[in-house]
């Protein structure tokens, strides 16, 4: 195992979170804050409890993960692209170190980047709304697991991709609308039919479902299948990493 | 003479289905400089590359230090350090930092004096702490030598590194390849230059289309190539080279006013100097001197004809 190289690639990958701060901190952070602001605070006053839970608490989890997602995407994504495009990352395949050390310095970079954003915003979402953890290790868990399995999504994309557009289309046109009608902002339950039904399919439920479970211990669908829902996205991505080294995919000429 | 690079019947086909490679052998000595000569498309960087790992190869195997560099690519990679064609970097990076990151990325433990030791050869040392996109061209393909030196490699591929290069750095750049080659370092750099091959190299392979032409020890290839040519036009066309002349074994061009005469410059000699008096002995008057030495391209195309003979 080539330790130092891990390191030397995530601290690279740290040092550019670092130089990019305010993007990549302080703008997520301060969107969502909008979102308790205008839905928790000022119309949220005016909103029925969902399950027993004030309207303002209820979105939190639906607004941590809305903003794992798309930062654990964007991070993985960027990361290994910007190498590939600007030529950079000649250095990478000529260095001895497998795919999987590659991995785990890209993807774990942008893991803890989101896990940390993730709880900045849960922090943040204190100031406006009062809210109680019930399961803190589980929160922990299913968030630490969320940020690393949507980062080897990016990662995925980040190699797939081959310009700019592509980097920003399945983020924006993919993930983006499967986490609004997630229920984030709604339970699936207050869904007619055949919607309930049909938003199973959308696999961003059982993240978010699971997720708002540790905090408050209701969920729309079992926690044990959100759960392993997330482990089944998880060995898929990892699934499709494998082959990519295997096959060189989009990496070596 | 133990090899330190064994390549044995490499071909690379792209993806496009061309094939930039056909059936390479070629054997680097340990601790020579090995000039890689060829035209632009020649393969030069395609070789280089699948050495590198970073392209991969379609057929045969190479050998670095003895490690097969697909089955025991840790142990050949870590040899073996690459000074890219193409510049690139992140901009915002810092140098410092950029250089220290090749080195734990090769698997290094960090060394600050070793890397300090290092900036200060390549007179980076003061810039240390510039952004990549502070720095000149010059001073970016140094970064670069910084960058594949800095897990001190036994082996070192410099793909074309005078292009973009001026005189003084340049200078430096081959003092510095030397200095390595007598740490014991083994050199293999390309270039389109002959005379640049000629400077550096110990050893010279000429590729071209993707096939090794010949691979042979320097002054045995200058001996070879080395010729010049003059031609000599004259105020009054001839129909044919006069009697007199023929020791010479000039030609004639079809407007019959040009004459032209090969000769080595490296073997000090009068022969100009009679060739123009017997000129003028014969009444001609000459109306333009013009003096070349063989294209890389006339040297390919003796060389394959040489081959083909
Ligand atoms: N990724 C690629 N896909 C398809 N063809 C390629 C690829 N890379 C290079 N080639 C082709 O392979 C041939 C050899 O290219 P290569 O870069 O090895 O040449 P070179 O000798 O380094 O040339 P130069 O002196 O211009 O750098 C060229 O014809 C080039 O077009
Ligand atoms: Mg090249």
């Amino acid at each position: 195992m080539n330790l130092y190289a891990i390191r030397a690639i995530y601290k690279f990958e740290m040092a550019r979170t670092f130089r990019t701060l305010m993007q990549s901190i302080a703008s997520p952070v301060l969107s969502t804050s909008l979102y308790f602001i205008v839905f928790g605070t000022a119309i949220g006053s005016r909103m029925g409890n969902i399950d027993g839970i004030s309207y303002g608490a209820f979105i939190i989890p639906g607004l941590v993960m809305l903003s794992l997602l798309s930062e654990s995407i964007s991070n993985a994504s960027f990361g290994i692209f910007f190498p590939k495009f600007s030529g950079t990352i000649y250095e990478v395949l000529s260095a001895p170190v497998s795919s999987m050390e590659i991995v785990i310095g890209y993807v774990g970079a942008a893991a803890t980047k989101s896990v940390t954003l993730g709880l900045l915003i849960l922090l943040t979402a204190q100031l406006f709304v009062d809210y109680h953890i019930q399961h803190p290790v589980w929160m922990l868990a299913f968030l630490i697991l969320t940020a690393i399995t949507f980062s080897l999504f990016g990662f995925i994309i980040g190699i797939w991709a081959d310009d700019f557009q592509k980097l920003q289309v399945i983020p924006l046109m993919v993930i983006t609308p499967l986490t609004f009608l997630g229920g984030a902002f709604y339970s699936i339950s207050m869904l007619p039919e055949p919607w309930q039904t049909l938003t199973l399919f959308n696999p961003v439920v059982y993240l978010i479902s699971g997720f708002r479970w540790a905090f408050y211990g209701v969920a729309d669908v079992n926690v044990a299948v959100s759960l392993g829902m997330t482990m089944v996205f998880l060995l898929i991505c990892l699934t499709v990493v494998w082959w990519i080294f295997r096959t060189g995919y989009r990496i070596r000429t | 003479m133990p090899s330190i690079i064994r390549v044995s019947g490499l071909t690379k086909t792209y993806a496009s289905g061309f094939t930039a490679l056909q059936n390479i052998d070629l054997d680097i000595h340990r601790g020579e400089i090995f000039a890689l000569l060829g035209p632009n498309g020649a393969g030069k960087t395609t070789l280089i590359s699948i050495i590198c790992g970073i392209s991969s190869p379609s057929q045969g195997s190479v050998l670095a230090d003895g490690f097969d560099i697909v089955r025991d690519y840790r142990a050949a990679r870590s040899k073996i350090g690459l000074v890219p064609q193409e510049l690139c970097s992140d901009a915002f990076e810092n140098v410092w930092s950029a250089v220290n990151f090749s080195r734990g990325l090769f698997g290094k433990p960090s060394n600050p004096e070793y890397i300090e030791k290092l900036l200060r050869q390549l007179s980076l040392w003061d810039k240390k702490d510039a952004q990549m996109r502070e720095l000149s061209g010059g001073m970016k393909r140094r970064v670069m030598i910084a960058k594949a030196l800095s897990h001190e490699p036994d082996i070192l591929f410099l793909d074309e590194p005078t292009a973009g290069v001026d005189v003084e750095l340049r200078k430096d750049m081959w003092e510095m390849v030397r200095q390595l080659q007598k740490q014991g370092v083994t050199i293999i750099l390309t270039t389109h230059y002959i005379e640049e091959a000629e400077e550096m190299a110990d050893r010279i392979g000429v590729i071209r289309k993707g096939k090794i032409l010949l691979v042979e020890e320097k002054q045995a290839l200058m001996d070879k190539l080395g010729s010049k040519q003059l031609s000599i036009r004259l105020q009054e066309p001839v129909s044919e080279i006069p009697e007199a002349l023929a020791e010479f074994s000039l030609q004639l061009d079809t407007d019959g006013d040009t004459l032209s005469y090969r000769y080595d410059s490296r073997q000090e000699s009068d022969s100009i100097a009679r060739l123009l008096r017997k000129l003028t002995e014969q009444g001609l008057e000459i109306r333009d001197l013009h003096s070349s030495e063989s294209s890389l391209e006339q040297i390919f195309v003796s060389l394959v004809h040489e081959k083909e003979q």
